[in-house]
């Protein structure tokens, strides 16, 4: 019997005729699916779709189709749950994938319109007006107290605490040295210093040479501790505690030994080959107290950097957010249900959490009812893909968007969700250094500033139609929203009208 | 459209009120009083800038015999709200005087409401009871009025001052009230020019929440945000109108807060960080920064010039890129501030100086120290 009995999901067809037998796609196909015997023969059974071979192939003579073998319909009997039990009835094992959710859920952006000024107030022209978008991420006080300073004005008697500045409310999100090439860490840094805004190392560390962009970094402290000590602690603007991940709520970090070489052995601070698995909690954090004992200490370690706290939106996200600015965070940094990841169990990352728009509607909103919104900033990610999400998300409550996913599809990525085999073709989610070198971290530095510079710059002009000129007058200003098609508990939810009303 | 029907639409649907208007506003900073006909005559010259659908005034120093008293001005769709209202008056306030509020009916205005005023304290053993000062004890008492008994409406609430105000236009709902009846050292008139709604007497300026008066001309983009910061501190936006939150914001900020009125407006009004970031003022820079960081939230956005009136001064504020007209003047011991020149022209003809406010200055005239 042929192995998993799943037939190809793809079909490569490679036009003979145009084939100049340059082999290129032999050696930029990461997966093994090009030989050459006397031609170029493809194996579709190997392949991703990841356009690698079409993109390098300088004859165009490669195209990637869709198996069109038919299956019997059956709504209930999906395809693909149907290739699930084929592989799990051939290898007893979790199926494992990468990215982001990738099943047809609502997505709650995608009913909500933005408004825009006429007459009565009018719209500001961001290429004739300043237009600002500059954000500060931590801890502001309630208010703040002023005295006379003798020359005719005033001075501060309280001052803020440290604070994380933006200069664009889009924020990198972690993504671990490990799950992702050193040269993605580096073009992460370049481009978060170019931009003003910060990069997060994720769960694996940081490699000593990208120390000096500290102040564009924000060092993750997660369950596994992974190249976590004290040097690496004030290696950055802040500290994230990882408590969960929207892909995989509840339950730890995974990566295989297979990305785990010299370098990144080092860096994490764990032998080579081996499974770096979190574990699902933290061993020392098993209630809210044992959270703010770790955050103080973090605090202490740091000389008082902002500490965020990351979690995965759950069902209840709103009370456990309470719980984290009352535990002492600066920042609260929300993942959503279609979050992307390195690796994990599909079964988790497709069913498990809730939408990244409702937990930010209402943990904000739970925030304001206790008078502690001021306390924390709140950062939104998982599944933000264009500038419309972040207008969106920044009007539902939240102070700034992480992109991940975006991030590396600006680089490179086709979202074939095969980060977690290592065999990542265009370099990204790979540790295998043939593979890594194709990507240049200054072009990829490149095309990270040029995608969040289009987005500002599309933010900009959202703001000027809204007749604002400041990004804090969106923020958690959901008047400016509207639902369409939206079912009308979860537009209460949202605290976000219809449209028409 | 009765005044009753109009209150109810506006207790039931969470519906923004937009509004352009005409402003304008004076104060003697010697204390001198002036009659109510002036700001009458100054309110005429700019009728164009309102089209019938609410007008208003707010006096200063019109009660010296009550000068220690909350004067209460409320509005009843009937008599029912009246009574009930007035049982909740009773049980929280010691009403020093109370009385129908003198008015001359007029055609211009129509259908008006019961309108009545009381003169009076907090109850000693309430605010012991509920340890509260007297103004904060009589901003939850408006705010329990206002949101509970149904058709009542409580639309001045200050102490020597008071707000007059009606669907019509301003110089009516002057004659309406007997404005010249009354003499004042800070005088504020508005003719308002709702876009998206019929005028009701209640949306009409002056705002007023204690001794807070405000008119305002424009539309307040950031309303959404402005409302939810503020509810974090115990007020709730019932009209929905972009000037509620304006007098609010003043209310937290100044009287809450302790924040010098010139501190409050750089934060309504904010500078850009440009201006901020090119400050070679270290510690005023550090002041800027920590109040954009810390009241973002009280930004208010969008297009507005108000004139806001308090016991010891008046305010005229623009938005920070000025997109509504506000001119200010002085002659002597007097400060003009106006949608138009000609509203100041109109009764100062020869003024010392008029100069156009920048946008985001505050223009900020308060009596002298002695008087």
């Amino acid at each position: 019997m042929p192995g998993t009995m799943v037939p190809s999901e793809f079909i490569i067809n490679i036009d003979q005729e145009r084939c100049r037998r340059c082999k290129r796609c032999v050696m930029n196909c990461g997966f093994g699916a090009f030989e050459f015997k006397d031609r170029t023969i493809a194996d579709s059974s190997k392949c991703v779709a990841c356009h690698r071979c079409v993109v390098f192939c300088p004859e165009e003579a490669i195209t990637i189709g869709r198996n069109p073998l038919a299956f019997r319909e059956n709504p209930s009997w999906d395809v693909g749950l149907r290739k699930s039990i084929w592989r799990q009835a051939a290898t007893p094992g979790m199926i494992l994938t990468g990215m982001g959710n990738d099943l047809p859920w609502l997505n709650i952006f995608d009913h909500l319109l933005i408004d825009a000024c006429q007459v009565t107030n009018p719209s500001i022209d961001p290429l004739r007006e300043p237009m600002e978008l500059r954000t500060y991420l931590g801890r502001k006080p309630d208010h703040l107290e002023v005295e006379p300073n003798g020359n005719g004005g005033f001075g501060l008697k309280n001052k803020v605490s440290n604070n994380i500045r933006l200069e664009v409310p889009i924020m990198f999100s972690g993504m671990s040295y490990g799950s992702v090439s050193l040269n993605v860490h580096r073009a992460l840094a370049i481009a978060a210093e170019q931009l003003g805004t910060v990069m997060n190392t994720g769960e694996g560390g940081l490699h000593e040479e990208l120390y000096p962009y500290a102040d564009h970094i924000i060092v993750q402290c997660a369950s596994g501790r992974f190249g976590v000590h004290s040097k690496y602690l004030n290696a950055g603007a802040a500290v994230e505690i990882k408590i969960g991940q929207g892909a995989k709520p509840g339950i730890g970090g995974h990566l295989p030994g297979e990305k785990i070489g010299l370098d990144v052995s080092g860096t994490r601070m764990i032998p080579v080959g081996t499974d770096a698995l979190s574990p699902a909690p933290h061993h020392d954090i098993y209630s809210i107290e044992d959270l703010s004992q770790l955050i103080y200490a973090l605090k202490e370690a740091t000389d008082y950097k902002p500490i965020s706290v990351k979690i995965a939106s759950v069902h209840n996200v709103a009370a456990i957010a309470s719980g984290i600015a009352r535990a002492g965070a600066d920042i609260i940094y929300l993942d959503g249900f279609r979050g992307g990841t390195g690796a994990s169990p599909a079964v988790i990352r497709d069913h498990v959490g809730i939408p990244l728009e409702i937990a930010v509607a209402v943990v904000d909103e739970q925030l304001r009812k206790e008078g502690i919104r001021n306390l924390v900033s709140i950062i939104a990610a998982g599944g933000i893909r264009s500038s419309a999400d972040v207008a969106k998300v920044i009007a539902l409550g939240a102070d700034a968007v992480g992109i991940g996913t975006a991030a590396l599809i600006a680089m490179g990525c086709r979202v074939c969700q095969k980060c977690y085999t290592g065999n990542c073709s265009w370099g990204i989610a790979t540790q295998k250094p043939e593979l890594m070198g194709r990507l240049d971290p200054d072009w990829g530095a490149e095309r990270l500033v040029n995608l969040v510079d289009s987005w500002s710059t599309e933010l900009k002009e959202i703001l000027g139609a809204l007749g604002v000129n400041a990004v804090e007058s969106l923020r958690g200003n959901r008047e400016r929203l509207r639902t369409l098609g939206l079912d009308a508990t979860t537009a209460e939810i949202l605290d976000v009208k219809p449209a028409g009303r | 459209m009765a005044f009753g029907d109009q209150y109810k639409k506006w207790k039931v649907d969470d519906f923004k009120v937009s509004s352009a208007c005409g402003l304008s506003g004076f104060i003697s900073r010697d204390g001198h009083l002036t009659g109510g006909e002036v700001i009458i005559e100054s309110m005429r010259v700019i009728r164009e800038r309102g089209n019938g659908l609410g007008g208003g005034f707010a006096g200063y120093g019109i009660y010296p015999k009550h000068e220690e008293h909350y004067a209460l001005h409320i509005m009843f769709e009937d008599a029912n709200g009246k009574s009930r209202c007035e049982e909740l008056l009773e049980e929280s306030l010691e009403v020093e005087a109370s009385e129908e509020m003198p008015t001359m009916p007029i055609p211009q205005i129509q259908a008006p409401p019961i309108l009545w005023r009381y003169f009076a304290v907090p109850r000693r053993e309430k605010l012991t009871a509920e340890g509260l000062s007297a103004d904060d004890f009589m901003v939850r008492l408006v705010m329990a009025i206002n949101t509970t008994v149904p058709g009542t409406f409580v639309f001045s609430s200050g102490k020597n001052m008071g707000v007059f105000k009606a669907v019509g236009f301003a110089e009516d709902v002057g004659e309406f009230f007997r404005i010249p009846d009354y003499s004042a050292y800070t005088w504020i008139g508005h003719g308002r020019f709702p876009t998206n709604t019929p005028g009701w007497w209640g949306g009409a300026h002056p705002f007023n929440i204690l001794d807070w008066a405000v008119v305002h001309n424009g539309e307040i983009s950031s309303y959404g945000i402005n409302k939810r910061y503020l509810e974090m501190f115990g007020y709730h936006c019932t009209l929905l109108t972009d000037t509620e939150v304006m007098a609010y914001l003043f209310d937290l900020l100044v009287r809450k807060q302790g924040l010098p009125l010139p501190i409050a407006c750089k934060i309504l009004a904010a500078p850009f960080w440009k201006s901020i970031d090119e400050d070679d003022d270290p510690a005023e820079k550090e002041l800027l920064e920590s109040l954009r960081m810390t009241y973002g939230s009280a930004l208010v956005n969008g297009p507005f010039a108000v004139i806001v009136g308090y016991s010891r001064g008046m305010v005229g504020l623009n938005d920070r890129v000025k997109l509504r007209p506000l001119v200010a003047a002085t002659k002597d011991e007097l400060l003009y501030v106006s949608s138009e020149e000609s509203a100041i022209r109109q009764i100062c003809p020869r003024p010392d100086r008029v100069w156009a406010p920048p946008a985001g200055q505050p223009v900020i005239g308060e009596l002298k120290g002695d008087v």
